[in-house]
């Protein structure tokens, strides 16, 4: 039966569905409801997502400015990166962001987690307030605001000047500290995090610490005793999920350096220049295999994160 | 009995300290967007001359110089109009196509079902810039660069796989016996899915309508990309001209329309605070 039939299942065409009811076996009749549920997914996986990715490998060989057609030139494109000053500069400010912004955003969330799950009163205004910056953090907005925080006259050199250090210039117009400002952006956005953390430790049951207590362990072997290994797993997920989006972080750099990427570089993200290359200069081929390393990257530092995970990550027995 | 005595006090006192290291925190965490807040009511000038949170002088003037800063015949309604646009856009796609995915991988008989998860899976950390450039081809051959097309279109192709992950799960803690009970009075998979499973995934639904809006909604790289003329810029597009146009001259207006952009996601916060936490602390939702 096509899935034309299954739609048509009106009053009128009733008789017909039963005939073909019995003439198809069961299994294969609810194979093909399946598939119809399925459709949309099929069309999008085969149009927007593999058919993509296979255009862009194909395109990453290529030189390709929207103009004219594609014309081959081989591996050309990834030897032309490793001499490209700018995409060495892109991997380097990213590789500073993803280092820094991941582990400082997960102790964050982690150590905020832990204080409040001390059954504390008010947790879930505590919660909301601390969740709210991932919610905006994303946004252009709030990347405006930071851009206006960090600079010359902004909050921080106002607060600074309050401790008695005047003359500070804007943190965002120097290239030595601009990426930490988008770091520390990164970082205030802990809340998803936080609350992935707090259920986690909500699932460890009460009596380990009371039998650690017992055996008189203190707070602080507790924590490395029980806590710690029981949270590993979510550590992991919590690990992975955050890398994975900090490699794609485009907005906050994209806002604060007007599109540049600048100053000298500084915050010139792997994603911004892709963005650069392919719209900015129509460099579709070259921003194409840019995107197919950048690909690389993340499945290479997922693997890593999935193979050492045997070495760390802690799974109790009875699951 | 003794340890008890010697304990409490012990408890008691972090327990404190605990609330005080929470509150600086969270003041340290807001006070941002509260001086925007309040920087947005300052006039021009006192900006940053005036560092209190309470405007010395209170005026509207920057929201009504911020909202026809960019020259639309609606002002900066016209990006709202468009945002909402594309996120409503956005949310019946995502929750009609993924619903579905969803109750076939979750439901259904389905032949080669570990192959098409699997893939679905991967499609989930699969970064967008992976694939942004010959979407961008796509979709130009077709004509439909500077329409909403491109944001909405893939929305209702199931391409948000994350969600289809997130009812998947919610599906699957529903009880077995409610399909035999259905098929027992001679109900077909297509009722079955209308009439018991999606009302039952109403949570997992409402999640992702509210998620959906809220990434869309401040979703800027797609909108960037797609968008080239200011009467049909989204909100985050529109801010990004404002702030090009003006640099670092006024910032009374780009902060005024700053704050109006993240009204909407703040109230969805509030009318659906409780589920948009519990939801994330249950599948592990990413952002």
């Amino acid at each position: 039966m096509s899935t034309t039939q299954v739609q048509a299942g009106q009053v009128g065409a009733n008789k017909k569905l039963q005939v073909e009811k019995r003439k198809l076996p069961l299994g294969v009749r609810e194979n093909l409801i399946g598939y119809l549920f399925l459709l949309p997914w099929f069309l999008g996986l085969f149009t927007l997502t593999i058919g993509p990715m296979l255009g862009s490998l194909y395109l990453s060989f290529t030189r390709y400015d929207l103009l004219s057609a594609p014309q081959w030139i081989g591996l050309q494109n990834f030897i032309a990166m490793f001499s490209d000053i700018r995409f060495l500069d892109a991997l380097r400010v990213t590789a500073i962001y993803v280092v820094l912004s991941v582990p400082l955003k997960l102790a964050v969330a982690l150590l905020v987690a832990l204080a409040l799950n001390k059954g504390l009163r008010g947790l879930g205004i505590y919660r909301a307030v601390y969740y709210v910056p991932s919610l905006l953090g994303g946004s252009v907005a709030i990347a405006i605001l930071w851009r206006q925080i960090f600079g010359q006259n902004g909050i921080v050199n106002q607060g600074l000047a309050l401790l008695g250090i005047h003359g500070l210039s804007s943190w965002v117009a120097d290239p030595n500290t601009s990426v930490y400002t988008l770091i520390i952006l990164a970082a205030w956005q802990f809340g998803s995090p936080m609350l992935i953390f707090l259920a986690g430790l909500k699932q460890i049951p009460g009596e380990m610490y009371e039998a650690a207590g017992i055996d008189g362990a203190g707070p602080f072997s507790k924590f490395l005793q029980i806590t710690l290994p029981l949270l590993t797993p979510i550590i992991f997920f919590n690990l992975v999920l955050q890398m994975i989006g900090a490699f794609q972080a485009f907005t906050p750099a994209f806002i604060v350096s007007s599109g540049s990427g600048g100053p000298y570089d500084s915050t010139l993200f792997y994603t911004l220049y892709i963005y650069q290359q392919g719209f900015g200069y129509f460099h579709m081929g070259y921003a194409s295999a840019m995107a197919w390393v950048l690909l690389m990257i993340i499945a290479l530092f997922t693997a890593v994160a999935f193979t050492s995970s045997r070495f760390w990550v802690f799974y109790q027995d009875e699951r | 009995m003794r340890t008890y005595q010697v304990a409490r006090p012990v408890v008691r006192w972090p327990k404190v300290l605990i609330h005080i290291c929470l509150i600086v925190g969270a003041v340290l965490m807001m006070y941002p967007v509260v001086w925007m807040l309040s920087a947005s009511f300052k006039p021009e000038n006192a900006i940053f001359s005036d560092p209190g949170l309470l405007p010395k002088q209170f005026t509207f003037q920057n929201y009504v110089s911020g909202w026809t800063a960019l020259a639309t015949p609606l002002g900066f309604g016209t990006f709202f109009w468009n945002s909402f646009l594309v996120s409503v856009g956005a949310v019946i796609g995502n929750v009609i196509s993924c619903s579905m995915a969803a109750y076939a991988f979750a439901r259904l008989k389905l032949k080669f079902r570990p192959l098409w998860f699997a893939i679905m899976l991967g499609t989930v950390m699969l970064p967008y810039h992976a694939i942004v450039v010959p979407q961008y081809i796509l979709f130009k051959s077709v004509g439909w660069i500077n329409t909403f097309l491109p944001l909405i279109v893939p929305k209702f192709l199931a391409t948000d796989a994350f969600f289809i992950f997130l009812m998947i799960q919610f599906m699957r803690s529903l009880p077995r016996e409610l399909d035999e009970a259905a098929k027992m009075d001679g109900c077909g998979p297509i009722r079955l899915f209308w009439r018991v499973i999606l009302p039952l995934t109403t949570p997992a639904l409402v999640t992702t309508a509210i998620f959906t809006f809220i990434w869309t909604w401040s979703d800027f790289f797609s909108q960037l990309i797609f968008l080239n003329t200011l009467q049909i810029y989204t909100l985050p597009v529109a801010l990004r001209t404002f702030l090009d146009s003006t640099g670092t001259s006024s910032y009374g207006g780009l902060f005024a329309m700053s704050i109006l952009s993240l009204l909407p996601i703040f109230g969805f916060f509030l009318a659906f605070q409780r589920l948009l936490t519990e939801g994330i602390s249950t599948t592990g939702m990413k952002g």
